[in-house]
């Protein structure tokens, strides 16, 4: 650290921190050095056990009454360590404050919003209630909260997660904090949401000009946000350094294997680089370098002694190697070993050539809204799948994208029914599940088989992963010989120790759960995988690991896979084709890179633009579609555009009978004015012609991309740019 | 809020017709008052056995369903029968309810308010010696019988009179027969003979409901809001009480309908052992009269009662959350 | 892929039993729980060979004895040892409040599992049920009904018992069925063609197990004590059968005056009620991964949607 005239903000120094186990302390910060100065941000980054959250809450004294806290954290050189609980409180909330991670439970339940937050203003400041409730609406409004003053009276139950966490910040900003801690502010929310609280927060820090420090896991969101970024793991920095500097020429194995496990929106960047291992023990380190054993570049001397954080120029590393790295600036692939894989690309051929695997045409499903707790009274109806269209063929990745709410879950469950479906036709395999039989059902579960989004939940705690593994064979009535013979070979077709089926789920790491997971699903063979967001609970380092079992597994089984995911990037990086959804409807679809490349409905485009990159400069320069808002409650049936609510290019059409098409007719999936509907879609079925401003659809014509492109959306106005 | 409570009262309603006529056909079949009158001495005729029954509306020979349509036309007229002395039940029902209802009342909230509290301080000093102290008298309670507990006062008490050579505190009754003196001497000798039948019934409600909020308020130390608290400047004290003990009560409401069950069992044990004339010495006495309708009289009384509780709860349920109300 | 990868490099504990042995062996009340149990087990079905009198015949020479070596808990008004009375009675009561702890567990995740798991109106029903008994004390019922029982014995007091005595466990079985059904793997086995019912043994009722050991094992102690309190009142175990109620209300009377008479019954009944309660709370803690050692918040990352 090149040494500072004034003294920093704050200074964290030696940071250590315990937590009492059951076989004595287990280390959670080993020695973290942190300096923060006015007005910056600071961006820690590390996946989940490196100690990046434990280190933001022991600066405040935060931390539960198990911990031990050592070393020092200076607040404009005032110790804050080991001050008295009174003293500590007068700096919490009014020199720095905390956002959380999970806004829902982090407000109180039973005290309403606007009461909260004019709590904090007044334990501060000496202003009476009525004051205070004012300066609460005002700060409602600066986080862009609309009609603040019944926003005011709001209980946190009845605010949308987006919402939460702004109200959230507002309550951090009540007072003009010096310094604001976030928590993995945007963790639990969807990426348009997170696109807005994140602005959010840049706006709160330039109206108060604090000091920000940024806890995440998320690469994009730190390249975005961060002005420099401090690397944790197991309980250490190992790396910091300015925000370009660090992306573009990591020091540190580790941050260099982090950016190459990370799929990337624009394409690029090659096949994934998995760190070998799991995340070091921190009941039980190893001596040396805790990083050493699943690092490629490890020698000798790595195992032997813990490297110090040391360098020049504010670019610090705690790597033995770490001079060779900055002059040699490997790619990721250079340095890891990058596993053969087959192109990600279903083949070459005639799509249509190929078999179908899965067709959904016109899919609805309603629920019952209900009221009351006994006697339960339908009071309505939730739209939750109104229009999905579905096409995969054999050997295919379809992606199907969507927000939380959009209706990507119960359309999963639909198909996996294998019923009659509400509204809509389902054919899986060639045959209506409408008209299956009893019989034909179950003989047709064996064709299609999921995975779950969190490995934890989806394997029965109480039973070794051998039965796990052999729970849908035993439930197609497999015989004994068969699944004895069958497990063995499914664990090590996943890349797990055969020896390890009579260990429980417990003992296994989230990687390795969600293989025993897909060890399962291939158990009978199934010719359709559905994987619903099968990576989104693993650390970036685990889940390029888990893409490319996939991957190599579709190519060595000629399954087809249905994958669910809210990560653009993920379905980017795996997808052959891709389906967006918004509400229950799909409002585009179509090959992979035509989709991404050459976005036509407006909310497509919002989505994508919305998806931090983890490349600092790249990240900076790109202009950003902000949505207003949060999507409309799906608990009526629109007329019209269900997007329009939120869409820009409706807001900004010139022609007020542009508008009224948008609010009267529905608009079909169709190539529009930028190409020929295909098959598959329904195309304008319901009426109003597609075209708008440009006129009529030219059939066969297809500007974009290439004669027949594969895309398709639902939009009136799809030939506009906004 | 009021359409959550109005359906649950009209849920509870239903459930008092049934449970009524539960306890009406469970007793009118169990019970036999033809034995009690042929045990008569001298024995009456059979003749005048049938009279009498059929008079009280007790004659097994009429089926249940037919008694219970009597039984319950005189109910809406708030007739609840006569008892087998032939002397209206309303009459003995009037005067037990309020002696039982005393009881009942101070017992279960003394026992709830110190049971909340001894609960959250206990939480709050988790695994200090208080906290240990007060876990190894609460579950030395909870494995004490309500009438065991109501013995061990009473013996105490009568030793302490044997010792002392008169009564130091009434062990008998819920007043001093024929007490003389203005209203304050007697509201005096109503709280001393209160103290012992009060205690044994509080003593097991705050047993149960000070490790159960022990265990709430401990859920509510580890949650994410109370740490949101301090993070905007409350001291932890003012953040535990403020936002930690308000949230942590909240289920302690349905916990109050669970538990008055228990604690009308316990009345029945105490009013035995202590002699007071209510509800529950009724029932022990009417059982082994074979009383049929006075038995089914206080068996509405516990199940309105229960219900009232359960309707209670949810009200405390509702005001006290918020999420429940929408 | 299918280079294995390195799965854990150190040992693990193996295995969940020896996980819950080892918190339940920390927890010192839990052992001592067990150990007080087993030492009231060896009394109760040992204690008869350790005295020559039978628990109903007199010996006339002692009347109103206070203990002694020939006597070891004296003697009662009509000359029977009190010792052999009470190990006997203690018998009674544990079988009693063994079996009545059994048959309501078993009832009540029967119900429970049920209610639960197919919702709609099996639910409904069931839970109208539920709702129906817990309006009445059971006390009250057992009480009206047990006249009629008489010649049936203590096994249909058994019955009686454990009929009125599982609707609260049968309710929270239910709740934790149902945000079982919506996990995911209750949900995968469903989409595999698992049948219900084989779900239900399969992975719900293993899913509630713990609370089940543990609420069972509160229920000997509750059972224990309506037992002892019916009997006391003249409506549960009558004589010439014993149990702990029937002795205690025998000694009532005289307790004043000849402590030895109550004393004891009512020192064995709280010791056992306590013991077994002190192994359910233990168990509570070493089945519950959630009440460790570190009772507040740990730091935790929540998944991302």
């Amino acid at each position: 650290m090149t040494a500072t005239v004034d003294t920093p903000l704050l200074a964290v120094r030696d940071l250590r921190v315990d937590f009492a186990g059951p076989d004595g302390p287990v280390p959670a910060v080993r020695g973290v050095d942190l300096t923060l100065r006015r007005g910056e941000t600071l961006g820690i980054v590390g996946e989940s056990g490196s100690g990046k959250s434990v280190t933001a809450l022991s600066v405040l004294g935060l931390l539960p009454g198990t911990a031990r806290i050592s070393g020092s954290v200076r607040l404009d050189g005032r110790e804050l360590v080991g001050l008295p609980g009174r003293e500590l409180a007068a700096i919490r909330g009014r020199r720095i404050a905390m956002v959380f991670q999970d806004p829902l439970s982090a407000f109180t339940p039973v005290y309403r919003i606007g009461d909260q937050i004019a709590e904090a203003v007044r334990i501060h400041q000496r202003v009476d209630k009525a004051a205070a409730r004012r300066r609460a609406a005002e700060l409602l409004d600066l986080v862009g909260i609309p009609a603040p003053d019944r926003a005011l009276d709001s209980f946190p139950h009845e605010f949308s997660g987006g919402m939460r966490q702004r109200a959230m910040i507002a309550m951090a900003v009540a007072n003009q904090p010096d310094i604001l801690l976030a928590d993995e502010p945007t963790t639990a929310l969807d990426v348009t949401i997170q696109a807005q609280v994140l602005d959010v927060l840049r706006t709160a820090q330039r109206e108060t000009g604090a000091a920000l420090v940024l806890v995440s896991h998320d690469l994009g969101v730190i390249a975005g946000t961060a002005d420099r970024v401090a690397v944790m793991y197991a309980g250490r920095v190992v790396e910091t350094a300015g925000v370009d500097e660090l992306f573009a020429a990591p020091h540190h194995p580790y941050s260099l294997g982090l950016i190459g496990a990370l799929p990337r929106l624009d394409g690029r960047g090659g096949p994934l680089v998995p760190i070998p291992g799991s995340p070091a023990p921190m009941a039980e380190l190893p001596p040396g370098c805790p990083f050493a054993t699943r690092c490629p570049l490890a020698e000798e001397r790595c195992t032997a002694a813990e490297p110090a954080l040391e360098g020049t120029d504010n670019h610090l590393s705690a790597c033995v190697r770490s001079a060779e790295l900055a002059e040699r600036r490997p790619a990721p692939a250079e340095v890891y070993p990058v596993p053969a894989l087959p192109g990600a690309a279903a083949g070459p051929g005639d799509r249509s050539a190929r078999a179908q695997v899965l067709s959904v045409s016109g899919l609805g499903k309603t629920f019952p809204l209900l009221k009351g707790t006994v006697f339960k009274r339908k009071v309505g109806e939730v739209y939750a799948v109104d229009g999905v269209d579905l096409d995969l063929r054999e050997g295919e990745t379809l992606g199907l994208v969507g927000e939380s709410g959009s209706g990507k879950s119960t359309t999963l469950f639909e198909l996996l029914r294998l019923g009659a479906p509400e509204t809509g036709r389902i054919e899986l395999l060639g045959r209506d599940t409408a008209a299956l039989t009893r019989t034909e059902a179950q003989r047709l579960r064996a064709e299609v088989q999921i995975v779950f989004q969190d490995p934890m939940a989806s394997l029965d705690p109480r039973m070794p992963i051998g039965d796990i593994v052999a729970e849908p064979l035993l439930a197609q009535r497999a015989p004994r010989e068969e699944t004895a013979r069958r497990v063995p070979e499914l664990l090590r077709q996943v890349g797990l120790d055969p020896e390890h089926a009579t260990r429980y789920p417990h003992q296994f790491s989230g990687g390795q759960r969600q293989r025993v997971s897909i060890a399962r699903a291939l158990a009978v063979r199934p010719r359709l995988l559905v994987l619903d967001e099968p990576v989104s609970a693993l650390d970036v380092s685990i889940q390029a690991g888990v893409l490319n079992l996939l991957q190599s597994l579709k190519a060595e089984l000629g399954l087809s896979y249905l994958f669910v995911s809210h990560d653009l990037s993920v379905i980017r990086h795996l997808a052959d084709r891709v389906s967006v959804m918004y509400l229950g409807r799909t409002v585009e679809q179509g090959e992979v890179s035509a989709v991404f490349d050459r976005p036509r409905h407006p909310y497509t485009r919002a989505l994508l633009s919305a998806v931090p990159l983890p490349e600092p400069a790249a990240e900076r320069a790109r202009d950003r579609i902000l949505l207003a808002g949060d999507p409309p409650p799906p608990t009526e049936r629109r007329i019209g555009c269900v997007f329009r609510t939120r869409c820009p290019r409706y807001a900004a059409l010139p022609v007020p009978a542009d508008r009224a098409l948008c609010e009267r007719e529905r608009p079909a999936l169709t190539g529009g004015a930028l190409g020929a509907a295909l098959g598959g879609a329904p195309g304008g079925g319901l009426g109003g012609a597609p075209g708008g401003v440009l006129g009529a659809a030219a059939p066969g014509g297809a500007p974009g991309g290439a004669p027949g492109a594969d895309h398709q959306a639902a939009c009136h106005h799809q030939g506009l740019v906004t | 809020m009021l359409r959550y409570l109005a359906k649950r009262l009209s849920y509870y309603a239903v459930l008092l017709i049934a449970a009524v006529f539960l306890a009406y056909a469970i007793s009118a079949t169990a019970l036999q008052p033809r034995t009690y009158f042929e045990a008569k001495v001298p024995r009456p005729s059979v003749s005048s056995v049938e009279r009498q029954l059929t008079a009280l509306n007790l004659n097994d020979r009429t089926p249940v369903v037919e008694r219970f349509g009597h039984w319950a036309g005189g109910l809406l007229h708030g007739d609840l029968g006569r008892t087998i002395h032939d002397t209206p039940v309303t009459d003995d029902f009037g005067r037990r309810v309020w002696v039982s209802l005393r009881l009942l009342l101070l017992g279960s909230v003394l026992g709830m308010v110190l049971g909340v509290a001894v609960g959250a301080w206990s939480a709050v000093r988790q695994y200090r010696i208080s906290d240990r102290l007060l876990t190894v008298l609460s579950f030395v309670l909870l494995s004490t019988p309500v009438f065991l507990v109501a013995l061990f006062l009473k013996n105490g008490a009568i030793a302490a009179k044997d010792a002392a050579g008169h009564e130091v505190v009434p062990f008998t009754g819920y007043e001093t027969p024929g007490l003389t003196g203005g209203l304050g001497a007697h509201l005096a000798d109503w709280a001393l003979h209160l103290l012992l039948p009060t205690i044994s019934l509080a003593l097991g409600g705050l047993a149960t409901y000070s490790r159960y909020q022990r265990g709430t308020m401990l859920d509510v130390l580890g949650s994410d809001y109370l740490r949101t608290a301090e993070a905007k400047g409350l001291t932890r004290g003012r953040a535990l009480l403020k936002h930690g003990l308000r949230t942590a009560v909240i289920p302690m409401s349905t916990m109050f309908a669970y538990s008055f069950l228990g604690i009308f069992t316990g009345a029945i044990f105490t009013e035995t052992i202590f002699g007071w004339h209510g509800m529950g010495e009724w029932l022990i006495k009417s059982i082994n009269e074979q009383d049929v309708n006075s038995v089914v009289a206080i068996n509405l009384f516990t199940a309105a009662v229960v219900l009232a509780s359960g309707f209670l709860a949810d009200t405390l349920h509702a005001a006290l959350d918020p999420r429940v109300r929408s | 892929m299918t280079t294995p990868i390195p799965t854990e490099k150190r040992p693990r504990p193996a295995g969940r039993g020896r996980l819950v042995l080892s918190r339940l062996l920390a927890a010192r009340g839990a052992v001592v729980g067990a150990v007080l149990v087993l030492l009231l087990f060896a009394l109760a079905f040992g204690g008869p060979y350790l005295t020559p009198w039978d628990y109903a015949t007199p010996d006339f020479s002692a009347l109103h004895q206070p203990p002694s070596a020939e006597h070891l808990f004296g003697t009662n008004g009509v000359g029977q040892d009190v010792f052999a009375q009470t190990v006997r009675g203690l018998q009674k009561s544990l079988v009693i409040g063994l079996l009545v702890a059994l048959f309501s567990t078993l009832l009540a995740s029967v119900v429970g599992a049920c209610a639960g798991y197919f919702g709609g109106w099996t639910d409904r029903a069931l839970m109208f049920l539920v709702d129906l008994l817990l309006v009445f004390p059971a006390f009250l019922v057992i009480t009206i009904v047990s006249a009629r029982l008489k010649s049936a014995g203590w096994i249909a007091f058994v019955l009686l018992l454990a009929l009125f005595n599982w609707m609260i466990t049968a309710r929270v079985v239910r709740s934790m069925t149902i945000s079982l059904r919506e996990r995911e793997f209750v949900r995968a086995a469903r989409f595999m063609g698992v049948r219900p019912l084989r779900i239900i043994s399969r992975h719900i009722l293993p899913n509630v197990a713990s609370f089940l050991i543990i609420d069972a094992t509160i229920a000997v102690g509750g059972a224990v004590m309506s037992e002892t309190a019916l009997s006391y009142f003249g409506f549960g175990v009558k004589p010439p059968d014993v149990s702990l109620g029937t002795l205690l209300a025998a000694g009532t009377g005289d307790a004043p005056v000849f402590p030895w008479l109550f004393y004891f019954a009512a020192a064995l009944l709280v010791l056992f009620v306590l013991a077994v309660n002190l192994i359910g709370d233990g168990l509570r803690d070493a089945l519950d991964p959630t009440s460790g050692a570190s009772p507040r918040r740990s730091p935790r990352r929540k998944r991302r949607p």
